[in-house]
């Protein structure tokens, strides 16, 4: 049993500790993603979602100017874009594809800006990479309680507003109808997606975090007829790819051509979308199958 | 005679320099089966969203007896649901009860059988662990009937619930909310454009014609004379075969195109 997992798991992975942390914040993460990803699917704004987690590149940028953590950088940015979309209307179902285009194209602007004058400091590109595309074994342990602290709040949130968010994301009528205060609830869910989408950009990086989003929520989606068992399949999946992820990137330190390990975003993006087309192509084979 | 469950009292609403609605009165009582007739235009949804307490009328009253939180059950129209939204019709049921309500739901024995009994009540056991998108679109009435009904409303509305609906289903939706609004004493207000549905299980009539209306029972207001008045110029109200066909006098008429349309 012990050779056969170290035939699996290189010698150091649970020992180490970069990767334990990376586990840890990647789980956190993930759950807080998946969830909000199942609204988000159900609502039709992976746009926004996506958008939101680019325009994190801004903030992850400006954090690393300023010399601060990329946790509130990426937050603070999404959510700032969040609000700026709000205004510009995202709310209704014409405007909200502009709102969101209007906003990222300026997001990525700044981004451009930012990032160029981050290698100037530095004179090396590995701070975009690790803007864009995440980094996860080299998370500073002192962003955990950040990351903590904001995945409680969104998960605090989401609960809190359950039933009215799932009736308002079904149909705003129908919430209407019952007197929901149907755009306030649709600001929330925002916000709630932009810190889960800042989250996300922190260890996959700002680029992939719509992967962690959509991906581990359209699959639920299609296993299962149910939303309460939605929200916990994604978050599972989620953990699952991200664990799973981290571990065959530690791997691949060891994998020939030897001393190049592959990013872990990488592995974890490409196990969201197998996940996802295995589902896709079971339903395909038998189209009434979901439970 | 109780208090009416709903009292609309000269209801008057203008966007921009059109008036939608000019002057509407009438009253609902618990029990009664109501038909709000009128052409596309003729200030239907604009009337029920004012009823719903989504916009303020210029002038006029709207009183629902017990306010209107709760009180008021609504079906919208065309409700079309994406088939891989993950929601089992039993969900959409069980949200017309606590949808409003913040925190988790707490599954419990006593939720679970008034969800069960909604579902009987409008013939949807059947099917209420599908997906439903994935329903038919009668199916999805009752699903939403029940959705509506189910926090024990005094006044039901529905807009425009047979308009993409098959003859059969119409029927059969028609059935049963005339049931419906005899067995639990509940007034329905149901919107359509095509009265003939309607004319077997109507009560009264609410008809609408350029934002304004005249009620009472079929035969008070379907007539000649009446409908006349309230469109402001001749039209003849046939009867062929126990079904009603409204025809403009004048065919050159804007109103021309409601009483070719009344033909199905």
């Amino acid at each position: 049993m012990a050779t056969l997992l170290h035939a699996i798991v290189e010698p150091g992975f649970f020992s180490s500790a970069p990767v334990r942390l990376a586990a840890e914040m990647g789980a956190l993460v993930a759950i807080v993603a998946a969830v909000v990803g199942v609204f988000t699917v159900v609502r039709g704004q992976a746009f926004s979602g996506e958008a939101l987690g680019d325009i994190g590149a801004t903030g992850g940028a400006s954090a690393y100017l300023a010399g601060i953590s990329s946790v509130w950088g990426f937050v603070g940015i999404s959510v700032l874009a969040a609000a700026a979309m709000e205004l510009i209307g995202v709310q209704r179902a014409r405007g909200r594809d502009i709102a969101t285009g209007v906003v990222l194209g300026a997001g990525f602007g700044l981004a451009a800006l930012l990032i160029y004058l981050g290698t100037l400091q530095t004179s090396t590109s590995g701070s975009t990479v690790t803007i864009l595309f995440g980094s996860p074994f080299t998370l500073s342990p002192s962003d955990l309680p950040l990351v903590l602290g904001f995945g409680a709040l969104v998960l605090v949130t989401l609960a809190a507003l359950y039933r009215p968010l799932l009736l308002a994301s079904i149909s705003p009528e129908l919430a209407a109808a019952r007197g929901l205060p149907v755009r306030l609830i649709g600001v929330a869910y925002l916000m709630a997606l932009a810190v889960a989408v800042a989250l996300s950009a922190v260890t996959i990086g700002a680029i992939l975090s719509t992967a962690l989003l959509v991906g581990p929520a359209a699959t639920a989606l299609a296993l299962t007829n149910r939303p309460g068992r939605a929200l916990a399949l994604a978050a599972m999946i989620g953990v699952a790819a991200t664990w799973l992820g981290l571990l065959l990137a530690y791997d691949s330190y060891y994998w020939p051509p030897r001393h190049h390990g592959w990013p872990p975003s990488f592995f974890i993006v490409a196990l969201v979308l197998i996940g996802y087309l295995a589902v896709a192509a079971r339903r395909g084979g038998g189209r009434r199958g979901a439970r | 005679m109780d208090q009416p469950a709903l009292d609309v009292a000269s209801v008057t609403v203008q966007f921009g320099s059109r008036r939608v609605l000019d002057g509407v009165t009438f009253q609902l009582r618990r029990g009664e089966f109501t038909g709000l007739i009128g052409s596309n235009g003729a200030g239907k949804t604009t009337l029920l969203r004012v009823i719903l307490g989504q916009q303020s009328p210029d002038q006029g009253t709207v009183t629902i007896a017990g306010g209107r939180h709760g009180a008021v059950g609504y079906v919208p129209q065309k409700f079309l649901l994406d088939p891989d939204m993950p929601l089992r019709g039993r969900d959409l049921v069980a949200l017309g009860l606590d949808g409003h309500r913040l925190g988790l739901p707490r599954p419990s024995r006593q939720r679970r059988e008034r969800v069960q009994a909604m579902l009987a009540a409008v013939g949807a056991e059947r099917f209420a662990d599908a997906r439903v998108g994935r329903l038919s679109g009668g199916e999805q009435q009752r699903i939403l009937i029940a959705h509506a009904l189910i926090s024990e409303p005094q006044l039901l509305l529905l807009d425009e619930p047979l308009a993409n609906l098959d003859l059969r289903s119409a029927k059969e939706v028609v059935s049963l909310l005339a049931q419906i609004a005899r067995e639990q004493r509940i007034a329905v207000l149901i919107s359509a454009h095509e009265m003939n549905p309607l004319l077997p299980v109507m009560d009264r009539v609410v008809y609408l014609a350029d934002g304004r209306a005249v009620s009472g029972t079929t035969d008070e207001v379907i007539r000649t004379d009446v409908l006349s008045h309230l469109y402001g110029h001749h039209v003849d109200v046939l009867r062929l075969h126990g079904r009603v066909v409204v025809v403009a006098g004048d065919i050159d008429d804007h109103h021309a195109d409601h009483g070719v349309l009344e033909v199905d």
